[in-house]
């Protein structure tokens, strides 16, 4: 303790070497954690700006794909951005309508919203690799397989194999659990007086719901939606069984098409490679190609939800 | 929030509150069916009704006419509509195959095994070629070697590694800036966690793979370029996030007057910090912990590229390793569907789903636990 026992408590008190020493330290740990992170992007920047072209980012790709002179991103970002919009049609409105059960139609308490919330926390810290296998062994093997065989085309699967479909529909449950804590997080920033108003002037509660309480918590939704996009457009475990392909010749154009996807092209680029060393520069550019994506989504529901929280602010 | 008035009073109001409550059941049934058709393909290898001994009776192709239909099937391992499709050159030609198979079969003790049981899966065995009894994972070769305890040994080497990594940096962090650090430092410090939480796992790997295992190497000196070490830091990484926020979460609900009582007392900020938020937040760091052992343990991308993927019965965190999810992810594109392979990948992702799934149980219910007693005391 810093208080000296006996003798003129008003005394200075001694520099505390101890707790100034600690404190510092948990100091260092932080700012080393954000050096960490600056090392990573400064060096991602630093070797894949000079390789960026417009060329890359707008050229398709050829059969060889480690070739530096031909190798182009165009049929990736298309292949990602179609999955992660089936994936956004598919989690969004799930995930809004669970949220919207968890804070305006229960209880915070109810034995009911502890159990959907345990199953919502749960969901989110299963492995990807297992979505991945739930992907196949369910939408493949079991719904994709049974389609097959009732629509009588068992011969030459259509549904029972990997398609962009299935890979998006399996990121949708990975990604639910982003979609409900931010929009639930949202619709509880909503002051209740507006509830309240709405009821006091005989609305009933799912008009208050979709006329009130829903467009205030747009903003919050959209953050939720943003970041379910921007983690699902970097996982790559989950779709590796369940539609990502190798190399496509075609744009994928079906929902039972195969595709190339950005992460999982940079797997391939850093660990199929006959040479790494000319890999390198596509490499590095793919992947400033992929942060630039999810960075920017990350920075837009970033902007949204500060400007969603001063416009709540002004209200309350 | 729970205003309830009027929102049962006419049908509508109450078709779109039981639709609503169907919905929100979701989260809870994709955690069944994950459950349920994981587990329905790795079953067999569970329940230990799967064989792969290679060695099969033998039958002559001149009594093809004398054995009964449904046996011919099932001995040429046919599907009920193939067979009957087939006509009988093919099926005299497919046994003839068989019984050139039997002949190819190594002359080895071993081809009688049935590697899949778990007496095989657990324990050491005594390989041909072998001189004492060994744990190996060989799933492509002449013998089936389905081992799994140099994966689980791998595992848990690359997520030791990164929890002794990540969790003094991003607990001394969660404390620096929750309850030492001016608040202009924590606007900027936490988008910057923010920002390394989105970095997404494949790209963590392919920096790991390109920049750190080369910068280790070139510091520590070891063997071999790629192994649980690295994988390891590059886990670590990756988890720092879920440690941090839940950590600091946890700290943050400490209610405020424990600290000015405490600074009141005449402690210090640090003496404040570490003698008394940090135990009366201690269930929420070790959630923080147990979380972030779950998520390290689930991780595929970065362990995939980074750790070597040699499966090596080896305690040495410089040697090349084989993780669980590396192998799932490796090996699951080339196994035939419904293999004794394709089962047992399978039936190993059903272990790490149940492992995870008791401990994200564990970490939801201890910080429950903590912010219920942390808003009653507020």
């Amino acid at each position: 303790m810093t208080i000296p026992k006996g003798g003129n408590p008003f005394a200075r008190v001694r520099f505390d070497y101890a707790s100034n020493g600690f404190s510092a330290l948990t100091g260092l740990a932080t700012l080393l954690i954000v050096a960490i992170l600056f090392v990573i992007l400064g060096n991602i920047a630093y070797f894949g700006w000079p390789s960026l072209s417009w060329r890359f980012v707008t050229g398709g790709t050829e059969k060889d794909m480690f070739n530096v002179d031909h190798a182009g991103v165009m049929p990736m970002i298309f292949g990602t951005a179609a999955l992660v919009i089936l994936m956004s049609i598919a989690v969004v409105p799930v995930g809004v309508i669970t949220a919207v059960y968890l804070t305006e139609y229960t209880q915070s308490n109810s034995v009911m919203t502890r159990v959907i919330r345990g199953a919502v926390n749960n969901l989110a810290g299963v492995p990807s690799i297992v979505f991945g296998l739930f992907g196949l062994g369910f939408f493949i093997n079991f719904v994709g397989q049974n389609m097959d065989a009732i629509l009588g085309k068992a011969d030459e699967p259509v549904w029972g194999k990997p398609a962009i479909l299935w890979a998006a529909l399996t990121l949708a449950i990975l990604t639910l659990p982003v979609v409900i804590v931010a929009t639930e997080e949202a619709l509880k920033a909503i002051p209740n007086g507006l509830r309240e108003a709405s009821l006091a002037l005989g609305a009933t509660k799912l008009q208050t719901v979709m006329k009130i309480v829903i467009p205030q918590a747009l903003p919050g939704i959209m953050t939720g939606s943003i970041l379910a996009v921007s983690r699902g457009a970097g996982e790559v475990a989950p779709i590796m069984f369940t539609g990502a392909a190798y190399y496509m010749a075609e744009l994928p154009s079906r929902l039972t098409d195969q595709f190339m996807e950005l992460g999982y092209h940079v797997f391939i680029l850093s660990t199929q490679s006959p040479d790494i060393e000319r890999t390198r520069p596509i490499l590095y550019a793919t992947v400033v190609v992929l942060l630039g994506l999810t960075f920017l989504l990350n920075f837009v529901a970033i902007l949204v939800r500060a400007q969603m929280r001063r416009k709540l602010r002004s209200l309350s | 929030m729970g205003i309830r008035r009027g929102h049962r009073a006419n049908l509508w109001e109450w078709l779109a509150e039981r639709v609503i409550f169907g919905v929100s059941l979701s989260a809870i049934v994709m955690i069944f069916l994950i459950f349920l058709f994981v587990m329905r393909e790795g079953l067999p290898i569970f329940l230990g009704s799967m064989s792969s001994s290679a060695v099969q009776e033998v039958i002559p192709v001149e009594q093809m006419d004398q054995m009964p239909k449904e046996q011919l099937r099932s001995y040429l391992g046919l599907s009920a509509k193939q067979f009957a499709e087939m006509d009988r050159e093919t099926m005299q030609a497919l046994m003839e195959v068989k019984v050139e198979q039997q002949k190819e079969i190594p002359n080895d003790k071993d081809a009688a095994l049935n590697t899949t049981s778990w007496r095989y899966l657990l324990g050491p065995h005594q390989w041909t070629g072998y001189d004492k009894p060994e744990y190996i994972w060989q799933p492509v070769s002449g013998i089936h070697k389905y081992n799994i305890v140099p994966l689980v040994l791998g595992s848990l080497k690359a997520t030791c590694v990164a929890l002794l990594f990540s969790v003094p940096l991003a607990l001394a962090a969660a404390i620096y800036v929750s309850q030492l650090a001016r608040p202009t430092i924590r606007e900027w410090v936490k988008p910057c966690i923010e920002l390394l939480s989105g970095i997404p796992s494949v790209v963590l790997g392919f920096f790991a793979l390109l920049v750190m295992a080369s910068v280790l190497q070139g510091v520590l000196g070891y063997q071999s370029r790629l192994n649980a070490f690295v994988a390891g830091m590059a886990l670590g990484l990756a988890i720092i996030p879920v440690v941090f926020s839940i950590a600091e979460d946890a700290l943050t609900s400490v209610p405020r007057s424990y600290t000015q009582a405490a600074l009141a007392l005449g402690a210090s900020p640090w003496q404040a910090a570490w003698q008394i938020v940090l135990p009366a937040a201690m269930p929420g760091v070790f959630a923080a912990v147990v979380l972030g052992f779950g998520r390290a343990i689930g991780e595929t991308m970065i362990v995939l590229m980074a750790s070597g993927n040699a499966s090596i019965m080896s305690l040495s965190l410089f040697d090349s390793t084989r993780t669980i999810t590396a192998t799932i992810a490796a090996e699951l594109a080339e196994t035939v569907f419904g293999g004794h392979h394709y089962r047992i990948l399978f039936m190993i992702g059903a272990l790490l789903f149940a492992v995870t799934f008791v401990s994200n149980f564990i970490a939801d219910l201890v910080i429950y636990r903590l912010k219920a007693r942390m808003e009653g005391k507020a």
